[in-house]
């Protein structure tokens, strides 16, 4: 087999730094959101008693799934050993760290006490799914890190598949746990169901890899290598099949629901009713993030690298928009505490719950995604982790 | 040397010292009598004995006699826990609510219902099962509370609960604090049913001796665990419903006319 050589990017460029410093602009956005919010309280956001939950949930969640996801690549390689893959694994590794981590940061930063994080750290409840993800969130922090460290280092190369295999079989768990936050809870008409589970395995699949694909793309394009097509249309063919798995699972699910009496009036409210939800659900989660994605990848459209960058951005968008309709939607639709009643009192009961998120929720969220592209960015300078090049004829070789 | 006082004045005996010393008698007496007095009062639960398994504390909401309009009982519980009734606060949407009236009306019969809605304090509570912390926990004798010092305020337990029972405290609280009742910025709250009040022994909650006051009776708070009390006894009679029994979650608040 043809070997690889993989080389830090220089990053002594203009360019680079400028880069460097535009992420970095919006990571001290980030923290300035947070300092607001943890000194004036959760007053100075948008979200109240009845939509508990905002946008810094909305980007948490969106990129500790994609974490998972852009950890794909690295799987094939691996796990199912297709040689094609290996020298996009490390970037993949990476990427999928760096993910988990911005995540993570907009998560803790938006706790009403982030000040107490050590207390989440030594205080357990074991039958709580967000204690469960603790423990997933470190374990693929450990994982992911050997595993990059096998890829990298010559003398423990011989782990690479055991830790590769380990890291799958714990990302799949984790993106289990994120999917049971909301598939735990009892008390929601659309939450409370085992679907959340594999529907965000298979929604971490497309978001993973569509972050990863700009990444690589961008990544090779600023820098000067070499990317062959051979690379990028054997990605876009799967990212392809992982968004037309998405809308399988987003329609099965809304199909099963749409057929119990009892959820009729949560999906009219969802599919037509809703106003601002229903239109990012048909607009932004269907039609953006995945019928246009589609069409495109799978048209003629899709041998253009401009144009599958387009697709991927569109179901990057269309995740956002996917996870602000899971966990702002859900909690929009008021509680029915009394079936066939309607409720009426001072504390909103009854009513569906808007929300306008503030600029802090926004920034906070914003800082995340910056962390994460900043921390690879960074990854990228110190740590070989990208091939030289990824022409057509070097990766040809690799299949021979 | 000179401008020192003469020794005699310090003298035991001297009228000066003893006045000092039945002053000081005075003071102290009247530093100690309530905290006697309180011992006396305090026939609740010593601090050093666990909640009891034996008593299940639980509340009878009786919907038929609860009046629309009337807010004694919400009232009495913001007055009692020191939470800013919602009509005063500057950010309604955000504001704590422990306990709220809700008027239910069936759309075809035109039947309105009144009733009061808060913690229902189950006895298999979502909102103590989801905490990553432990901070939400159920108490031995049925009441589920909050640890203000453990609970991050992740909301997660507002996320599970079906009552919308919690809410958290959007804003540093202002001085109306109550001593006996811990609240505070970024924590998440919820109905205690006045533990204070029950672990000092007064065998009630603000809300229902409200609404007794008000004479509507529509609340009745005690020991379902013990046969003889009043609860119990119109328990017995009283043909009641759990909001959300679906759900199976046990509450420790049942309702009659809903």
């Amino acid at each position: 087999m043809a070997s690889i050589t993989f080389r830090e990017v220089e990053g002594s460029s203009l360019k680079y730094w400028m880069l460097f410093g535009f992420l970095g602009l919006f990571v001290l956005f980030g923290a300035l959101s947070w300092n607001t919010m943890h000194h004036y309280g959760h007053v100075v956001t948008g979200m109240d008693n009845q939509i508990v939950w905002g946008l810094p949930h909305v980007f948490a969640v969106f990129l500790i799934v994609a974490a998972s996801g852009a950890l794909n690549v690295a799987s094939i390689a691996s796990v199912f050993s297709k040689p094609m893959y290996k020298p996009l694994a490390p970037l993949s590794a990476i990427l999928s760290l760096a993910l988990l981590l911005g995540g993570l940061l907009v998560l803790v930063l938006d706790l009403g006490r982030s000040d107490r994080l050590i207390v989440a750290m030594t205080n357990f409840n074991f039958k709580s799914m967000f204690t469960w993800n603790v423990f997933l969130y470190t374990g693929f922090f450990v994982l992911v890190g050997i595993y990059l460290w096998t890829m990298l280092d010559r003398s423990v190369k011989s782990y690479s598949k055991a830790a590769g295999t380990a890291a799958f079989l714990w990302r799949l768990t984790l993106t289990t746990g994120t999917g049971s936050l909301f598939g735990f809870l009892v008390a929601r008409e659309l939450y409370g169901t085992a679907m959340l589970a594999p529907m965000f395995i298979i929604m971490s699949f497309a978001y993973g890899l569509a972050i990863y694909l700009m990444v690589l793309a961008a990544a090779y394009a600023w820098t000067g290598r070499a990317l062959g097509d051979i690379v990028m249309m054997r990605l876009k063919t799967l990212l392809a099949v992982f968004v037309a798995a998405v809308l399988y699972f987003v329609v099965v699910q809304h199909m099963t629901s749409l057929y119990f009496t009892k959820f009729h009036a949560v999906e009219a409210f969802m599919l037509r009713d809703g106003g601002i939800i229903t239109t990012l659900f048909w607009v932004g989660q269907i039609v953006i993030g995945c019928v246009i994605p589609l069409v495109i990848l799978l048209s003629g459209l899709g041998k253009q690298r401009s144009w599958i960058m387009i697709a991927c951005g569109l179901v990057i968008l269309g995740g956002i928009v996917q996870m602000y309709v899971t966990i702002i939607g859900a909690q929009a639709y008021p509680l029915d505490m009394f079936p066939g009643v309607t409720e009426k009192s001072s504390f909103f009961d009854g009513e569906v719950h808007p929300y306008s998120p503030s600029m802090p929720e926004l920034f906070l969220g914003l800082g995340g995604v910056a962390i994460a592209l900043l921390a690879t960015v960074f990854g990228i300078k110190v740590l070989r982790l990208l091939p030289a090049s990824l022409d057509d004829a070097t990766v040809a070789k690799l299949e021979h | 040397m000179s401008e020192m006082k003469p020794m005699s004045d310090n003298t035991p005996g001297s009228p000066e010292r003893r006045r000092f010393i039945g002053v000081a008698t005075a003071a102290a007496g009247l530093a100690l009598a309530p905290g006697v007095m309180l011992i006396e009062v305090a026939h609740g639960r010593p601090e050093d004995q666990a909640a009891s398994a034996a008593v299940r504390w639980g509340m009878l909401v009786d919907a038929t006699k609860c009046v629309a309009d009337c807010n004694e009982c919400v009232s009495a519980c913001s007055t009692e826990n020191g939470w800013t009734p919602v009509a005063e606060s500057k950010h309604p949407r955000q504001a704590p609510q422990w306990i709220r009236k809700l008027e239910l009306q069936d759309p075809l019969t035109q039947l309105e219902t009144n009733l009061p809605m808060m913690c229902q304090h189950c006895g298999e509570p979502p909102c103590v099962d989801v905490c990553p912390t432990g901070a939400s926990f159920k108490r031995a004798d049925g009441i589920v509370l909050v640890n203000r010092h453990t609970c991050i305020g992740c909301r997660y337990c507002m996320m599970a609960c079906p009552y919308k029972a919690r809410s958290l405290v959007h804003e540093p609280l202002n001085d109306t604090q109550k001593p006996d009742v811990p609240r505070g910025i970024g924590c998440v709250e919820a109905c205690t049913f006045c533990v204070q009040k029950v672990d000092r022994g007064d065998g009630n909650t603000a809300c229902a001796e409200a609404c007794t006051k008000a004479g509507h009776n529509a609340i009745l708070f005690g020991d379902m665990n013990d046969p003889e009390s009043e609860i119990s006894k119109r328990l017995r009679e009283l043909p009641t419903k759990q909001v959300r029994a679906d759900l199976n979650l046990n509450t420790g608040i049942r309702h009659h006319g809903i």
